[in-house]
């Protein structure tokens, strides 16, 4: 991973299976705990109205949006509904459970 | 190596093309790069009709998402005009600035809607004046949606199709619209004088203005649109003007680049742009021995030619040319023609039946004995045979008033049967009989399944009825019903009741357990968490297993999310009655809060708007309030009218019985909302006749209770259930009811279609007469749920998860390291 990795917090500060949001160096971020165990991290805006995406609800796959129920792959930001992609950042999970995102 | 195919054109015929190439194996000849002027994936323009009248939401009428292009290796660059052609070089320019090299290049340009120039459609500064809209696109629609609120009045220029469907469009929003054609009668493009005039009353009837011959000379106002003025001098007053005068092909990058372009680009039988042989063009940007077709069926057959051709298929394939004919619905009125609108020469048969006062016209032109045009206004029974005798020129019945009506003609079924397998049956789509056949031999026995694998009927919808024929005459009687339309949530495939019974006898009690045991390999599914967090909160009461994450957002934070984020407030009000106290607690925490809007609600209670996330705890401890649960799928309010008390009406004591009702049943889950009401008297001040359950007080100490009512997105009275004598009756049975709807609804299955489905008599049967003997285990039931019950503002002021009121906009910075 080329970019530096920005410390968000410990992973367990975000109950499972549910989103919280983050700026990071300017750039907003929702960040998914998944139940697998794994984390996913998304442009926090919906491209649909800029709906708060880290309020949504998610499965293994996909977040919806809160606000009008469009859709979104969590691992590609690409929306199953037909709206612009999300963007997506990689995670890094440290053993002692913190959460390092890579802008 | 691949070669490189380049498409100009995200459209139907583009994306449909690219779509005919790929099902031929294309991927592995071509890396294919699209560009497209809209900044989206590709949609069914069709829809968009649909999408401005309410009836579909823009996220249906997406036919391939973003994921489709990235899936099949498909460069999409949306948003994106291709600005020049070097045909020499074998290069497109684009407005991003990239340059892209092809070997094949496909223009699918479309058409764009024609503004003619009349004074004030323009405003020097901005472009379009602010309140003048065409009719092609989805930002169309979204800026006329938007548009129209706030706003009563629309004129639309332009009495064809499209002005039509945007009078209509317009008016479902609550718009007075008018159409103003400059032609003697409506849709004359594809109608003879008598059958614009059958439309005419039709559209009329639904309560659109008509004028005719009226040629728009002004667009008036300045600021705001004000009106149009005609040439016979008068004024029309609007606020927003819609232009739907006709479209005009997309060609001036193809005419830049040096193809031949007369009224669009010219085109081989292999949709070849004349003289070169690495260039097409298909849909409506493209002209075809003379012809631009304006509609979507041709552009199926040329995209199917143009695959088979490019990807060599069948290197025989050649485009003839199609005969329209076409099926729509205008502004709610079927309408199918095809041909000729009347006899042209002399010997030419021509048959009509017209009723204009029912809005029924129909029309054939024979010749030579073979039918050469037909125009059917309401009724489109027999609108199959017609369309395929025109086609192929089928002999006639020697009656040929039997080509309109069904006299002793052969019935639904035989005439599936009889209908070519090539026979298009979706205009809008370009299947055939065959295709659907097909679906059927391949496993598919459903409708909606066999609609979904071959999207028959996913256009206008006006062939549906004879989609169900032929699925259900290919599959010999047996037909499925679509599986998942039965099953509660999407992610299970079961029904509510096998879906209850599995969750009883594993004892499951959280929504993830149900996923593990349930779902087809153990998935999750965000889509179905909600529904399935209701049910199992009603089966289990205070021993479900309460997984945050099931929870929307509205139930994590017990408040309503709002477009901004933020999020209302609405106290509990128990039938809409308040003390000066209450009022001057909302008063403190309005100041306190700086909160934007104090409102008084439909629901007889006061809304406080606009609180951010993180203020909520503090804001329901400073009420000091319980929740008015204005936020989720369960019950709402009572709402009440004076009654005995004051009013010179009254018969009974609503306001107590109100009340009684509401804290009785505060807070209780269900599969959609549950609103009532109690009224004094049959004046109905409290408007029970129209709630999920409405109590109304009648002469004798009696109370009426009606169920499955609504005023919301539809109306109905709700039916009679029981007349009983006391409010205790009044309060056992509403809690029966509402139980026996909790167990048998289907997820936001509103009681207006629960009541129905299931039926008063059926209902009555079982909450009031005990038919079934289930009585007693209902009261149990609400009573274990009602004793569960806890406020959650009074609980949920300290955060149950971590963050649980950390906004998520405007959001937590995180300091760099
Ligand atoms: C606040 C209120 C409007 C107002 O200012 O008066 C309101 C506001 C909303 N209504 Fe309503 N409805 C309000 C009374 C009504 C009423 C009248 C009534 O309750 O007597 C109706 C018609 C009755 C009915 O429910 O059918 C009503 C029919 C709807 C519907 C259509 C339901 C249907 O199936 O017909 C929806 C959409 C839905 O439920 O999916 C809806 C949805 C909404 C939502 C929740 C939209 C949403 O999902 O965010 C609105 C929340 C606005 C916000 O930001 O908080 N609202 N809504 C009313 C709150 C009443 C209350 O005190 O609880
Ligand atoms: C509201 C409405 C209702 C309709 N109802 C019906 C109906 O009921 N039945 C029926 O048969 N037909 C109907 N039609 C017509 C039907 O939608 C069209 O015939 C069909 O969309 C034509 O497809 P196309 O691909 O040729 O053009 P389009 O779908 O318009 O696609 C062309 C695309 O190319 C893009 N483009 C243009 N120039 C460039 C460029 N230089 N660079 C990049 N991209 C470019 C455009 O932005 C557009 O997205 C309706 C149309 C509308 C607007
Ligand atoms: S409050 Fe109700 S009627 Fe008003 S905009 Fe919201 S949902 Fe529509
Ligand atoms: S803002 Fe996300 S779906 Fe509308």
């Amino acid at each position: 991973m080329t970019a530096e990795p920005h410390l968000l917090g410990r992973l367990d500060e975000i109950p499972v299976g549910e989103g919280r949001a983050y700026t990071v160096g300017g750039e907003q971020i929702a960040v998914f705990r998944l139940r697998d165990g794994n984390a996913r991290a998304v442009s926090a805006l919906c491209t649909h109205a800029g709906g708060p995406l880290a309020d949504g609800q998610i499965d293994g796959d996909i977040v919806i949006c809160p606000l009008h129920q469009h859709m979104f792959e969590l691992a590609t930001g690409c929306s199953t509904t037909g709206r612009p992609p999300l963007r997506t950042y990689a995670l890094h999970i440290d053993p002692d459970g913190h959460l390092f995102v890579h802008l | 190596m691949r070669q490189r195919l380049v498409v100009i054109g995200n459209g139907m015929a583009g994306a449909r093309t690219v779509e005919e190439i790929l099902a031929r194996g294309g991927g592995e000849k071509f890396s294919i790069t699209m560009f497209g002027d809209e900044p989206y994936g590709n949609y069914n323009r069709i829809m968009l009709s649909n999408v401005l009248a309410g009836t579909d939401d823009e996220a249906e009428i997406f036919l391939n998402g973003l994921s489709w292009y990235t899936a099949n290796g498909i460069t999409l660059h949306a948003g994106t005009r291709v600005r020049r052609i070097d045909r020499f070089a074998r290069k497109v320019y684009a407005d991003d600035g990239t340059t892209t090299s092809y070997d094949r290049l496909i223009i699918a340009t479309g058409s764009r809607p024609f503004v003619p120039d009349i004074p004030g459609v323009r405003d020097a500064k901005r472009g379009f004046h602010q309140g003048v809209f065409t009719f092609r696109t989805i930002d169309d629609t979204r800026n006329m949606l938007r548009y129209a609120r706030g706003h009563h009045s629309a004129v639309v220029i332009g009495g064809g199709l499209l002005g039509l469907e945007a009078a209509r469009g317009l008016q479902s929003h609550g718009l007075d619209a008018t159409v103003v054609h400059a032609g003697g009668h409506l849709m004359n493009q594809q109608l003879d004088p008598q059958a614009g005039a059958v439309l005419k009353r039709s559209v009329e009837r639904l309560g659109i203005t008509v004028e005719l011959n009226a040629r728009t000379t002004e667009i008036r106002g300045t600021e705001k649109v004000t009106g149009i003025a005609l040439s016979d001098g008068r004024v029309i007053g609007c606020d927003m003007v819609v232009i739907a005068a006709g479209i005009r092909p997309n060609t001036e990058v193809a005419q830049a680049g040096g193809l031949v372009v007369e009224r669009g680009v010219v085109v081989d039988d292999q949709m070849r742009a004349v003289g070169e042989p690495g260039i097409y063009a298909v849909g409506e940007c493209a002209q075809h021995r003379g012809q631009v077709y304006g509609v979507v069926a041709p552009l199926w057959e040329q995209a199917k030619v143009l695959a088979d051709h490019i990807t060599g298929a069948d290197p025989t394939a050649a485009y003839h040319g199609s005969r329209i004919a076409t099926k729509l619905k205008v502004a709610g009125v079927n309408v199918a023609s095809m041909g000729l609108k009347g006899p042209e020469r002399e010997d030419d048969e021509f048959v009509v039946v017209a009723e204009p006062s029912r809005g029924m016209y129909r029309c054939v032109v024979v010749r030579d004995g073979r039918l050469v045009g037909a125009t059917l206004v309401d009724d489109l029974s027999k609108v199959a045979f017609l369309m395929q005798a025109f086609d192929r020129g089928l002999p006639l019945p020697e009656e040929r008033v039997r080509l309109l009506f069904d006299l002793g003609a052969p019935s639904a079924e035989t005439s599936a049967a009889e209908l070519s397998d090539d026979a298009q049956v979706c205009n809008c789509n370009g299947v055939s009989k065959a295709d659907l056949v097909a679906a059927v031999k391949d496993g598919t026995r459903s409708v909606t399944g066999v609609m979904d694998t071959t999207r028959a009927g996913k256009g206008c919808g006006s062939c549906r009825s004879l989609v169900a024929q032929i699925v259900e005459w290919a599959a010999g009687g047996e037909t499925e019903e679509d599986p998942s339309a039965g099953w509660y949530v999407p992610g299970i495939p079961l029904g509510k009741p096998e879906l209850m019974a599995e969750i009883r006898a594993r004892g499951l009690k959280s929504v993830s357990a149900v996923f593990a045991e349930l779902a087809p390999e153990g998935r999750e599914d965000a889509k179905s968490k909600m529904g399935l967090a209701s049910l199992l909160r009603m089966m289990w009461a205070g021993e479900y297993v309460d997984e945050r994450d099931a929870r929307f957002i509205n139930d994590r934070v017990h408040a309503n999310i709002q477009k901004d984020g933020t999020f209302s407030v609405v106290p509990q009000m128990k039938g809409g009655c308040t003390t000066p106290d209450q009022l001057r607690r909302i008063a403190d925490v309005a100041d306190k809060y700086q909160v934007p809007l104090v409102k008084v609600t439909g629901g007889q209670r006061i809304d406080l708007l606009g609180i951010r996330k993180e203020d909520l705890p503090a804001v329901w401890a400073d009420l000091g309030m319980p929740s008015g649960h204005a936020y989720g799928k369960s019950f709402r309010t009572v709402k009440t009218c004076v009654g005995l008390d004051f009013c010179r009406y009254g018969l009974g004591d609503s306001t107590a019985l109100g009340i009684a009702l509401e804290t009785r049943f505060q807070g209780l889950e269900s599969p959609a909302k549950m609103k009532l009401a109690v009224t004094g008297c049959p004046r109905n001040c409290a408007e029970a006749y129209v709630k999920d359950l409405g109590v109304v007080a009648v002469e004798g100490g009696r109370w009426e209770i009606y169920v499955g009512g609504a005023a919301g997105a539809h109306i109905r009275k709700g039916d009679l259930l029981a007349t009983v004598g006391t409010a205790e009756e009044v309060i056992t049975l509403t809690g029966r009811f509402l139980q026996y709807y909790r167990e048998n609804a289907n997820w936001l299955e509103r009681t207006y279609a629960f009541v129905p489905r299931v039926g008063i008599e059926r209902i009555r049967e079982i909450v009031v007469d005990d038919a079934d003997g289930i009585a007693a285990r209902l009261d149990e039931a609400v009573q274990a749920s009602v004793d569960a019950y806890r406020d959650p503002w009074q609980e949920g002021r300290e955060p149950v998860t971590p963050g649980q009121f950390r906004p998520a906009l405007p959001l937590l910075v995180v300091p760099k390291p």
